[in-house]
């Protein structure tokens, strides 16, 4: 155990400075934030829509079949791993794509399906978190909306939707933390994200501990950012009120 | 002379005609019978004010009126125009009765056919009533105003805001008449520097009253009060009370639940007791005060009156 942190600055000086190592885990992360940022922006999208079809009262046969999908959608997701979501959409594609080689895809295209998968994925969590607080509002809400005359989608957006949202922005901000450490499976479909960089780190230097020590570091660095923002985000949203 | 009879003639309906109009309403919550037929009509300017022991179904029947709650059974009419129709459920028991005499010698075949002919008849003209209903039901309840006993109001935005959403987004006035009128409300009420606040902000007494005027913004026929008061600190009661009195001074028509006793004697012009599930007496105040004469009524007037 003691020889891993021997000459840990030197490892250190190794693995990140020489010969600019550090560009490596740069691209790493701006492949990391890029694949959660975009993965979050479809989910938020699939949750809203995914969520409003949930809690929409099941009048007409069109509503009861798109519901009947959600809630297929859902359960799928939620009750599969997130790497076997995206070998399955990876091969899909492959196979969509007529490649014959596991590597013949290209980066960009391998980023562009994850981006794909898990947002569909994080679409599923984020339709629950919506979900939740919208059935957490009071139903006064909607009669008071109702009783002024207003149609039931309009209640549902003007009055809704606006608390429904500023409630679970904190919640939604937590998925999207956790969205940035899922990803690190992307590397299993030969995406460059930041822990799959440990392993181009370790082929040039030799050196495994000390890469993933590095990587850890700048994952927990992020993660803390996105916690001040978010704390900084709630107190926003309480005073907005006042 | 003509005209003059026919102008006696309008004027006559236009008095008689209710603004409201129940008939044998029902509603059951899955099993539980909770309303067992309510009749009432409700004219232009009447202030009247429900009063009953709790559970009683009070809410059950105001909510009713503009369909926030769906009826089991019975007819609605709001302005002469239909709120709620369906009385197949009659029809349906005859036909299901007729039907049961089968093999005794009371059985009469031809009546069968004739009272299934009815109720499929009258379902299917009630359907389309319904689908009618459904297509119109929100221009009404745009004049049927309701105060909630939890004010509801919409926490997210401002106090104008809250007044002006409704006209605004329904196209009736446009945002500058909206606030223009939203601050003369706010005016008579002595709150217009509360209009962009948050209703977070305000005192129990202060939400209730802006819902009202959130209400009276719509410019309704009818105003229905679901206990406005019950959930205020004593203190505050009074503000509101003094709103409603001068609304129905001013003649607006008005339906009442309520547990201020007070009220219903000095400002409404009829009373009426609901007891399990229907309406065990209604009067002017003073006779449903000093002279009740449901034994039940006289119990609970008895407890709170005291
Ligand atoms: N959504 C519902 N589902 C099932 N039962 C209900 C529902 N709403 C009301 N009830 C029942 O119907 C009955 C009448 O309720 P309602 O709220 O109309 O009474 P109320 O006279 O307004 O009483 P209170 O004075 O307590 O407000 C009660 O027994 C209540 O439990
Ligand atoms: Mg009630």
């Amino acid at each position: 155990m003691n020889s891993l942190f021997d000459n840990f600055g030197e490892k250190l000086y190794e693995c990140f400075i020489e010969h600019d190592m550090w560009r490596l885990y740069l691209t790493g992360l701006r492949n990391t934030v890029i694949i959660a940022i975009g993965a979050c922006l479809i989910g938020l999208i699939i949750g809203i829509i995914v969520a409003c079809i949930r809690i929409a009262p099941k009048k007409n046969p069109i509503i009861k079949i798109l519901d009947g999908i959600c809630r297929f959608y859902i359960t799928i997701i939620r009750g599969t791993p997130v790497v076997l979501q995206l070998f399955i959409s990876y091969f899909g594609f492959l196979m969509f794509l007529r490649y014959v080689d596991f590597f013949g895809i290209k980066q960009t295209d391998a980023i562009f399906v994850a981006i794909i998968t898990f947002g569909v994925n994080s679409g599923a969590y984020m339709a629950e978190i919506m979900r939740g607080s919208i059935n957490a509002i009071d139903q006064g809400q909607m009669e008071a909306g109702r009783s002024l005359g207003l149609s039931w989608a309009k209640t549902f957006v003007k009055i809704i939707l606006p608390q429904t949202l500023k409630s679970a922005i904190p919640t939604m901000f937590n998925e999207f933390i956790t969205l940035i450490k899922e990803t690190s499976v992307a590397g299993y479909v030969g995406i460059l994200d930041l822990t799959k960089i440990q392993s181009y780190v370790t082929f040039q230097t030799t050196e495994l501990f000390t890469p993933l020590l590095i990587i850890a570091a700048i994952y927990l660095t992020l993660v803390l950012i996105l916690q001040q923002i978010q704390k900084f985000i709630e107190r926003r949203l309480a005073r907005s009120e006042r | 002379m003509n005209d003059n009879m026919a102008k006696n003639e309008t004027e006559f309906c236009a008095e008689t005609s209710p603004i409201l109009s129940v008939k044998n309403l029902h509603k059951y919550f899955g099993k539980l019978e909770v309303l067992k037929g309510i009749d009432i009509d409700i004219q232009k300017g009447d202030v009247v004010a429900v009063i009953g022991p709790s559970g009683c179904g009070k809410s059950t029947f105001l909510r009713c009126l503009n369909r926030l709650e769906e009826p089991t059974s019975g007819r609605i009419e709001f302005k002469g125009e239909t709120v709620f129709k369906k009385e197949r459920n009659e029809w349906k028991k005859e036909w299901k009765t007729l039907l049961t005499k089968k093999g005794t010698t009371e059985y009469d075949e031809n009546a069968v056919k004739e009272a299934e002919l009815s109720y499929k008849e009258l379902r299917k003209k009630e359907k389309a009533t319904e689908k009618y209903v459904q297509k119109h039901i929100n221009q009404h309840r745009q004049k049927i105003g309701m105060v909630f006993q939890q004010f509801n109001l919409f926490p997210h935005l401002t106090i104008l805001q809250n007044i002006t959403l409704a006209p605004v987004q329904l196209k009736l006035k446009t945002k500058e008449e909206a606030e223009k009128i939203a601050m003369e409300l706010l005016k008579r009420i002595g709150l217009e520097d509360k209009a962009n606040v948050y209703p977070s902000t305000l005192s129990g007494g202060q939400k209730q009253r802006i819902a009202i005027i959130r209400a009276l913004a719509m410019e309704p026929d009818v105003m229905l009060f679901d206990e406005p008061t019950s959930a205020l600190d004593p203190e505050m009661v009074g503000e509101v009370l003094n709103l409603m009195t001068e609304l129905a001074n001013e003649g607006m028509t008005m339906v009442v639940v309520t547990h201020e006793m007070g009220f219903a004697k000095e400002v409404a012009n009829r009373v009426i007791f609901i007891d399990n599930g229907v309406i065990k007496e209604e009067n002017s105040p003073k006779e449903f005060f000093e002279n009740p004469k449901d034994e039940r009524l006289k119990d609970f007037l008895s407890k709170v009156l005291m």
